[in-house]
């Protein structure tokens, strides 16, 4: 006897390159696309818009545990999918760090829980993010971690860093590095130039991010390791990983949306939702960023979204924590900034917000939107034009860099295992 | 005219709102000279917040409140709730709910005043804010070259000399000396010279005397001794060869040229200290000009229309 299939329908979607097609979903799977029946237990009109496969990030905070006033996994999973995301990574500067195996557990049963989108727990390199000792790598992976980083801090060892590489690489565990010299940062708050100059603020020069960037490519190259570059921001950093990926170094790269949408003008009037890390740059880094990222020297977008409760905000720029809030807006920045001004095609921004990650996480499920494919996708109307309201976000924190900001492009659906996980 | 809730900087303030202000200063500067008292702040409160600490700045705007009447409330952060961790934003409130009618702020971070302005509704007055503005310093310096040269500053050739870098002095004065006309100069030690400074509005020279010769008005910048200790600079004596204002390197300047220095100087650093006490040295004029400047902006933003 068999079960009746659970079924959904999307009809008058299309997909990135025009084509006009209508979706069948039968349980959790892509059963056909293009001429479908007419029925389904769930029927949704898509009504022209896009159907994508769902973004998979490979960079956010969620703060749990630990940091709950800030965002927790439910509150960041509904951001998640509300942003056209099915898969997150959650970085481990959490209280406790995630650096050991009951924290890994714990966060996939949460996520499991909430029951949103997938959340993927990224472990740290070292015990504590202390960079003294290193953290059990491989059996966090067993457990369900699926990459390993410090972020918030570097590994400020080279030969600690050079431990975690040739371990690493025995178990093709992926290391995601933030490339970062605390001595050259020494206490800056934004980009060291003209800018941070004008306003009396105290910069960080892209050597910063630039020399550790280096560091990181010739010590995975030695190990004959992965290494991948969390936050790609300035100019520099994306000739460095070029010209790394011409020798075959195995290194690959993720930016952000504030990084081609946004340069350290933003820091002028104190806006300390333009305080971020690695902080936003100049206009000539946005350009290099945007080639880095049509050639692609840079292999995806990634959100960093960095919640953060308004006490830790609504002070002294100097005083103010670092980072924006990403998950929400990333798409609309992907098409107004992109799509829009002719840089990447829809499918492209699809391949850097979806495809290209899940490759490099080794996320078979997510990035496909073809027949037999898990039933992973966003439905996305770029007809669309609006402001973005922080006020409106389903994250708990309200720290945008674009709150007010005019954006193209408005995620209507996030489906996951042929589940409706968001509506518009 | 000049009529905004606060003054934040210099950076955005145009020509007519500079001259406003110093106009009415030399209003402020007959009241001193006169009576010494006045009734334009009768009834308003003034508090002042000074994060940092401050001879001049702070003793001459409290002394501007008394003059002009008003009433000068001492927040001494030192033995304030602040020390228990309290933000800014809530001493910002307090300040306002005991009826201030402005708030005269000095901290340590770039942007503070700016903050407490947009949270605020009574008049904010940055007396210094990190390495960002200055303004009333700007205006006093102003005021001083002012009388000295006459009102229109166009042209006239200004050399700044210091750590560029960490002044706030010297960007308020950038912002207020070339909307006004003047031209500036600059000279440093690589490493105290702001980064982008070719994007400023001044010219960039490598040797002080370069700059001494045509310059109608030179202004010292206070050199920190810990910029040694972090390693920023080389040796306070290879300072003073290079970029002190000595006797040998006065003797070089415009006969009717004037010396500035916002103070505190360190003498013997970026001053000898004979230079300090010449004939050609206005340091202490600029302190009296500063408490008419104090008095002006006091009244232009308490009664403003």
């Amino acid at each position: 006897m068999s079960m009746k299939k659970i079924t959904l329908l999307i009809k008058n979607a299309r997909l990135a390159d025009g084509t006009e097609l209508d979706l069948y979903i039968e349980d959790g799977v892509i059963a056909r696309m293009g001429e479908c029946p007419e029925d389904a237990d769930t029927v949704i009109d898509a009504r022209g818009a896009y159907a994508l496969p769902a973004f998979v990030d490979m960079h956010a905070h969620f703060r749990e545990p630990g940091f709950e006033r800030k965002e927790d996994i439910e509150s960041g999973s509904r951001a998640a999918v509300k942003g056209g995301y099915g898969a997150v990574c959650c970085m481990p500067n959490t209280d406790p760090v995630i650096d050991n195996v009951p924290l890994v557990k714990y966060v996939l049963n949460r996520a499991q829980e909430v029951n949103l989108c997938k959340v993927y727990p990224i472990g740290a390199i070292t015990k504590g993010s202390k960079s003294e000792t290193l953290a059990n790598m491989r059996s966090m992976r067993d457990a369900g971690a699926i990459a390993f980083s410090d972020d918030g801090k570097p590994v400020s060892s080279a030969q600690l860093m050079r431990n975690a590489l040739t371990y690493a690489a025995a178990d093709n565990l992926l290391l995601i590095s933030h490339s970062e010299d605390a001595s050259l940062t020494d206490g800056g708050v934004a980009n060291e130039g003209v800018n941070a100059s004008i306003a009396g603020l105290r910069g960080i020069s892209p050597a910063s991010e630039e020399v550790s960037i280096a560091r990181e490519i010739i010590l995975a190259a030695h190990e004959n390791a992965r290494i991948h570059i969390a936050h790609v921001s300035t100019r520099g950093s994306v000739e460095i990983v070029r010209q790394a990926k011409a020798h075959g170094v195995k290194v690959t790269a993720e930016t952000c949306p504030h990084y081609f949408a946004a340069t350290d003008q933003e820091i002028l009037n104190f806006n300390t939702n333009a305080k971020i890390n690695p902080p936003l740059r100049t206009g000539d880094d946005v350009a290099a960023i945007i080639e880095g990222l049509r050639d692609g020297t840079i292999d995806a977008i990634a959100t960093d979204h960095a919640p953060h409760h308004i006490d830790d905000k609504r002070v002294e720029f100097a005083a103010a924590a670092f980072g924006s809030v990403g998950l929400e807006s990333a798409y609309a920045l992907g098409v107004t900034y992109l799509v829009e001004p002719g840089y990447l095609t829809l499918g492209e921004l699809a391949y850097k917000m979806s495809t290209r990650p899940a490759e490099i996480l080794g996320l078979g499920g997510f990035g496909r939107l073809e027949v037999g494919a898990p039933a992973h996708f966003t439905l996305a109307d770029n007809t669309v034009k609006e402001q973005f309201l922080a006020k409106n976000m389903a994250s708990k924190a309200r720290n945008s860099l674009f709150d007010g900001w005019t954006l193209s492009g408005k995620i209507i659906a996030t489906i996951l295992d042929g589940e409706v996980k968001f509506r518009a | 005219m000049f009529s905004r809730k606060d003054l934040l900087g210099t950076k955005d303030l145009s020509a007519d709102e500079l001259n406003a202000i110093l106009a009415h200063a030399r209003k402020m500067e007959r009241i001193v000279k006169a009576e010494k008292k006045s009734d334009l702040l009768r009834g308003k409160s003034v508090f002042l917040a000074f994060y940092e600490n401050s001879t001049r700045t702070h003793s001459s705007f409290d002394h501007a409140v008394k003059i002009l009447g008003g009433t000068s409330v001492n927040l001494s952060v030192g033995s304030s709730s602040v020390k228990k961790g309290e933000v800014l934003l809530d001493t910002g409130a307090t300040l306002e709910s005991l009826a201030a009618d402005a708030v005269v702020m000095r901290h340590s971070m770039s942007g503070a005043p700016h903050f407490l302005a947009r949270e605020l509704s009574c008049g904010i007055v940055n007396a210094g804010d990190g390495c960002n503005e200055h303004p009333t310093q700007a205006l006093l310096d102003l005021y001083t070259m002012q009388s000295h040269f006459g009102t229109d500053l166009r042209g006239l050739e200004v050399l700044i000399c210091g750590d560029v870098r960490h002044s706030r002095v010297a960007r308020s004065n950038f912002w207020a000396l070339s909307t006004l006309g003047a031209r500036v100069t600059v000279v440093a030690p690589p490493t105290l010279m702001p980064k982008g400074i070719e994007n400023f509005p001044v010219r960039v020279v490598r040797d002080m005397e370069e700059g001494l010769k045509i310059a109608d008005a030179v202004m010292l910048l206070r050199l920190q001794s810990e910029r040694q200790s972090a390693g920023i600079i080389t040796g306070l004596d290879e300072y003073a060869q290079y970029y002190q204002l000595n006797a040998r390197r006065m003797a070089l300047m415009k006969k009717d040229a004037i010396i500035m220095h916002p103070g505190p100087v360190n003498r013997g650093a970026e001053l000898e200290s004979s230079v300090a006490d010449s004939a050609q040295s206005v340091i202490r004029e600029q302190v009296f000009g500063g408490l008419c400047v104090r008095m002006a902006v006091l009244d232009l933003i308490i009664n403003r229309k």
